[in-house]
């Protein structure tokens, strides 16, 4: 099994209306601090895997690409020197299509950054302006060709179901973003957040133009058509790629592997079976940082994970692949999978398929997948390993 | 020993809220009943959903001593009533046990429909009634306006009302002295066989089961055997006491007194209210009259929303019982809801005050029932069936006609809201008996059918007046009509819980009515969900639900499976709250939601 490190870089330019990510804006950021106070934390994780041989580095935000190149040196040489790592190792890095970072991007391949995924989330400036984004329409564009030029591998955020866009506005967009090129495309439904500027505006019924339920699953299927036939297909709910291009970090959350995290507010998962645990960082940038440097460590809780937790969390998990769970894997961690009330009858209602070696769903059991999970985890059996 | 002519026994009586139990304070505190320390407001609303809710909900009994402007000390005896129509039944026979009443009227508010009704039965009971006007340190307070009220609706005199702010105290002293002047003391012969009156029963848990009594003839003792003339059941008396409002223990009981006692006896439901207690070895000749004891006239479904619960609600529901003989409880089982109990009750605050204290104090989760009242089956074969619940109406082929409860019902309101009551009263297919208005008030009379007003009826009549209606019912007798059941079927399935009985013509506004709302409140499931209202096979209103299309989330990474986890896990909580009806799941508040009627 892949073993990945994610580090959380918190902080942005501007806090877009629709973000729920652990993201700040902050006055003034120390890099030496962040360089020394992530060594550290590498150093404590590192100790608490070393069995495991490192395949993916994931930076995510908050807007990584704000990171000094010298800040994404240190950690990478840090997590190289701290593990033994894959002679395939992925390094993705979030990049914001902003110029500044834009002329950064060299610097971060030099650091070892191999995969960079672009927030583009439109290529229209007028919904760029209402997603309250920072760049335009052409700063997304040569992003995206320097981006191409610089990495190999390289994936496209983009957000459909806007306010008053319609699936043709989409099509068209999305259609010219396929012809871009791009190896990997995470195309995500915006979601209305609690919390958010968004949230607070939709329940106060100032948010118009999104999509109802019907729309939703029309935007849905356009995407999956343009997506296929750009030989791009879904192999999650939101993210299309060839085989080769999958994001594999991502893959290791999704097939519900180990991974150590790092950063505020940053989210692990460590070790199987008995001795799994999930490890939650500070969220507060500034409570993490004091708290590495003072108390050694940026964790709020390490806390076990029992086995009926384990399986459900394998569960809503792997059932966003299209590839599903092998059922091996359920067997695993205890799951009878035979004597399932709730997958009989969701295989015979076409939510599930029927297979002998995967539990998957079908793609009207991907649309209902919360429902599904609602059914599969009321009835599920779980031995005790 | 008290002698009889130092003795006034009565019962305050009002409409709710008029502020009887403040006046019980004020008379309890100012003789020095109770220590100020130990004073707190409505100090007799003892239990936690009469001081939660503010109402009266038991009546109960302090004994007062009190030194009046002629020298001599009085006995009192004093019976806080409650306001409520519901227990009416604990104000008329409460008043049995006394000679007098106080009627309490607010005076901002005048008369009202309690106020009226507790009239008639003081009347009925031969009181002396003493009219107190409460509340005059209120701005809108017009005692002159509300005096000139009572003359008129009630034709009492009232130009002897005492003026009092049981709030304040100002006009307690008068009060104290209306009692002794203007009450009559009791009557009665030391010297016969004892002759007393059992005015009401409890449970208390350390001293079992507590009787109060009234002594009419003859002197009672602790040790004394008694027998209670129409249960023929005999005990010893093992505590004898008054009630100040803690248990005091008592010598002896004499004619006119009120007082209480223990014996060795089991349940509540031993005891009779009403009966006559005598000596074992030297009865009374001829027993008192007695009383007709309260009947349940709403029934619904109790079932624990986890079935597992089952035996806690049998125990909750048994323990409740041993305090309240007017609730009634049956097992019942509803191939949709499972096992539980079919209970009756006098009315629905009656209703809400048990499921309240079966969720709180015994810390259950329920699915209540449509209340239903008790329907007259008349067969073919000349027999009569009491239907309590829609679920056993007999096969139609069989039955000869049906009949129902019907109430007539005492309502006040501002005459500009008039209209809107008589739309109400017919659209419940009432019946207009009489008309008078007093000022600015009119006083309505209709004949209804009891079921048209168990549902909400209240509740809409506050609306729709704003709260300034006021209303009273009692139940006359039976009457055919036509009437059906109306079933729901929810995915094909029958839902027993929501079936109802129903007048035919009123069948189809129900039947959509609750197949809308049915909409609304079901969850939209993975496949779509056709909801009807059907008398036999007959589908008189029919709605779908729709499948749900799309509820997937779109970002899910390393930091979201514990949120996503717990989330799935307070949905597991949640579907224990759920009642599975072939393939849907139905929340427990549809249940309640959809009985609840609009117009
Ligand atoms: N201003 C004012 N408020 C009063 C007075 N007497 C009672 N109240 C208030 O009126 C409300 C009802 O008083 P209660 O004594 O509970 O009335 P009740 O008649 O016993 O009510 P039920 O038992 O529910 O029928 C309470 O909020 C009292 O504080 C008074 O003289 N003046
Ligand atoms: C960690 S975020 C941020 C990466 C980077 N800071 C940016 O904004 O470009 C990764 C992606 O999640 C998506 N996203 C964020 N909030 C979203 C929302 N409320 N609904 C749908 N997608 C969202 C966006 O496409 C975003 O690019
Ligand atoms: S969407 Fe990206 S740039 Fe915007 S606030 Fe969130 S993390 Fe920062
Ligand atoms: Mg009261």
């Amino acid at each position: 099994m892949p073993f990945g490190l994610y580090v959380h870089w918190p902080f942005c330019e501007s806090k877009c209306p629709y973000c729920d990510f652990n993201s700040h804006v902050a006055e003034r950021i120390d890099p030496e601090r962040w360089i020394a106070a992530y060594r550290k934390e590498i150093e404590r994780v590192a100790n608490l895997t070393r069995d495991q041989v490192l395949s993916t580095i994931f930076f995510g935000g908050g807007t990584p690409s704000l990171m000094r190149p010298d800040v994404v040196a240190a950690v990478i040489d840090a997590a190289r020197a701290a593990w033994r790592s894959s002679n395939t190792l992925e390094i993705t890095m979030e990049a914001n299509p902003g110029s500044v970072e834009v002329g950064r991007f060299h610097g971060y391949r030099d650091a070892g950054v191999n995969r960079v995924s672009l927030g583009i989330q439109s290529l229209d400036d007028q919904h760029l302006r209402l997603l309250g984004r920072k760049h335009t329409r052409s700063d997304a564009l040569r992003a995206i060709e320097v981006a191409q030029s610089v990495f190999t591998r390289v994936n496209l955020d983009l957000m459909y179901g806007r306010q008053h866009q319609t699936v043709q506005d989409w099509r068209n967009e999305l259609s010219f973003a396929l012809g871009l090129g791009a190896g990997h495309m995470s195309l995500y439904q915006l979601t209305i957040e609690d919390g958010t500027v968004f949230g607070r505006r939709h329940a106060a019924g100032q948010l118009h133009g999104l999509p109802d339920e019907d729309l939703s699953v029309d935007f849905f299927h356009a995407t999956l058509e343009l997506c296929d036939a750009a030989g791009l297909p879904a192999y999650e709910v939101s993210n299309h790629a060839t085989h080769d291009e999958q994001c594999r970090h991502n893959l290791i959350y999704w097939r519900a592997g180990m991974y150590a995290a790092i950063g505020p507010g940053a989210h692990g998962r460590l070790g199987s079976g008995a001795d799994r645990r999930a490890t939650e960082a500070i969220r507060d940038p500034a409570a993490w940082l004091t708290a590495v440097e003072n108390r050694g460590t940026g964790d709020l809780a390490i806390t076990p994970i029992s086995a009926a937790e384990q399986a459900t969390e394998a569960l809503l998990m792997g059932l966003r692949l299209t590839a599903g769970i092998p059922l091996t894997e359920l067997r695993a961690l205890g799951i009878d999978t035979e004597t399932w009330p709730s997958r009989r009858r969701l295989t015979e209602s076409g939510h599930l398929t029927e297979s002998a070696e995967t539990l998957r769903t079908t793609l009207q059991g991907r649309l209902l997948l919360n429902a599904v999970l609602s059914e599969l985890t009321s009835d599920l059996k779980v031995a005790q390993t | 020993m008290t002698q009889l002519d130092l003795i006034r026994n009565f019962s305050i009586v009002a409409h709710i809220d008029h502020g009887k139990s403040t006046l019980a304070d004020r008379l309890i505190q100012s003789t020095g009943t109770v220590a100020d320390r130990d004073m707190k407001a409505q100090l007799l609303d003892s239990m936690d959903i009469e001081r939660e809710r503010g109402i009266t909900i038991k009546a109960n009994t302090v004994r007062i001593d009190y030194l009046a402007k002629d020298g001599k000390t009085y006995v009192l005896n004093l019976i806080d009533t409650p306001g409520h129509v519901d227990f009416a039944y604990e104000v008329s026979r409460s008043m049995r046990a006394v000679e007098g009443s106080l009627l309490v009227v607010d005076a901002s508010q005048g008369v009202e429909a309690q106020t009226l009704a507790n009239v008639y039965h003081a009347l009925d009971a031969g009181h002396e009634i003493v009219p107190v006007l409460n509340k005059i340190d209120l701005p809108a307070a017009e005692p002159e306006r509300v005096k000139e009220n009572i003359e008129d609706v009630i034709g009492l005199d009232a130009s002897n009302a005492v003026m009092i702010s049981a709030k304040t105290g100002l006009g307690i002293p008068d009060v104290l002295e209306a009692i002794v002047t203007r009450l009559p003391a009791p009557k009665g012969d030391r010297n016969a066989p004892l002759k007393a009156m059992l005015v009401d029963s409890w449970y208390d848990a350390y001293l079992g089961v507590v009787v109060m009594i009234r002594v009419m003839d003859g002197v009672v003792r602790k040790g004394d055997r008694i027998k209670m003339i129409q249960t023929g059941a005999a005990y010893g008396i093992d505590r004898l006491a008054v009630l100040r409002p803690q248990m005091v223990d008592w010598h002896e009981l004499g004619p006119g007194e009120i007082g209480v006692f223990t014996a060795s006896i089991k349940q509540v439901r031993d005891t009779r209210v009403g009966d006559t207690i005598t000596h074992e070895k030297k009865p009374c000749a001829a027993p008192l009259p007695g009383f007709k004891p309260a009947q349940p006239v709403v029934f619904c479904g109790l079932f624990p929303v986890d079935a597992a619960d089952f035996e806690d609600l049998r125990d909750a529901i048994e323990k409740l019982a041993l305090n309240d003989a007017s609730f009634s409880s049956e097992m019942e089982t509803s191939a949709a809801l499972g096992f539980g109990f079919r209970c009756g009750f006098l009315g629905l605050l009656h209703l809400e005050v048990i499921r309240d204290r079966l969720e709180r104090e015994y810390d259950l989760d329920l699915i209540t029932t449509a209340p239903s009242v008790v329907y007259h089956v008349h067969m073919r074969d000349g027999t009569m069936r009491e239907l309590h619940n829609p679920a056993d109406m007999p096969d139609l082929t069989h039955v000869d006609h049906i009949e129902e409860p019907r109430i007539k019902a005492t309502i006040m309101v501002p005459d500009e809201y008039l209209g809107d009551i008589l739309k109400l009263c017919q659209d419940r297919r009432g019946i207009q008996s009489n008309l008078t208005y007093a000022g600015n008030r009119a006083m309505v009379e209709y004949d209804l059918p009891l079921n048209e007003v168990v549902f909400d009826f209240y509740d809409r009549l506050k609306s729709v007046t704003k709260g300034y209606a006021s209303f009273d019912y009692s139940i006359t007798g039976y009457r055919e009509d036509y009437l059906v059941k109306m079933s729901i079927l929810v995915n094909d399935e029958p839902v027993d819980a929501l079936s109802m009985m129903v007048h035919r013509d009123r069948a189809e506004a129900r039947g959509r009515s609750m197949v809308e709302k049915l909409k609304d409140l079901i969850p939209r499931h993975m496949f779509k969900i056709p909801i009807q209202a059907a008398i036999g096979s007959r589908v008189i209103a029919r709605e779908t639900l729709s499948a749900m299309r799309k509820d997937v989330t779109a970002k899910c990474y390393g930091g979201d499976a514990t949120r996503k986890r717990k989330l799935l896990d307070k949905q597991k909580a949640g579907k224990k709250k759920m009642r599975q009806f072939g393939k849907v799941e139905i929340p427990q508040e549809a249940f309640i939601n959809a009985l609840k009627m609009d117009g």
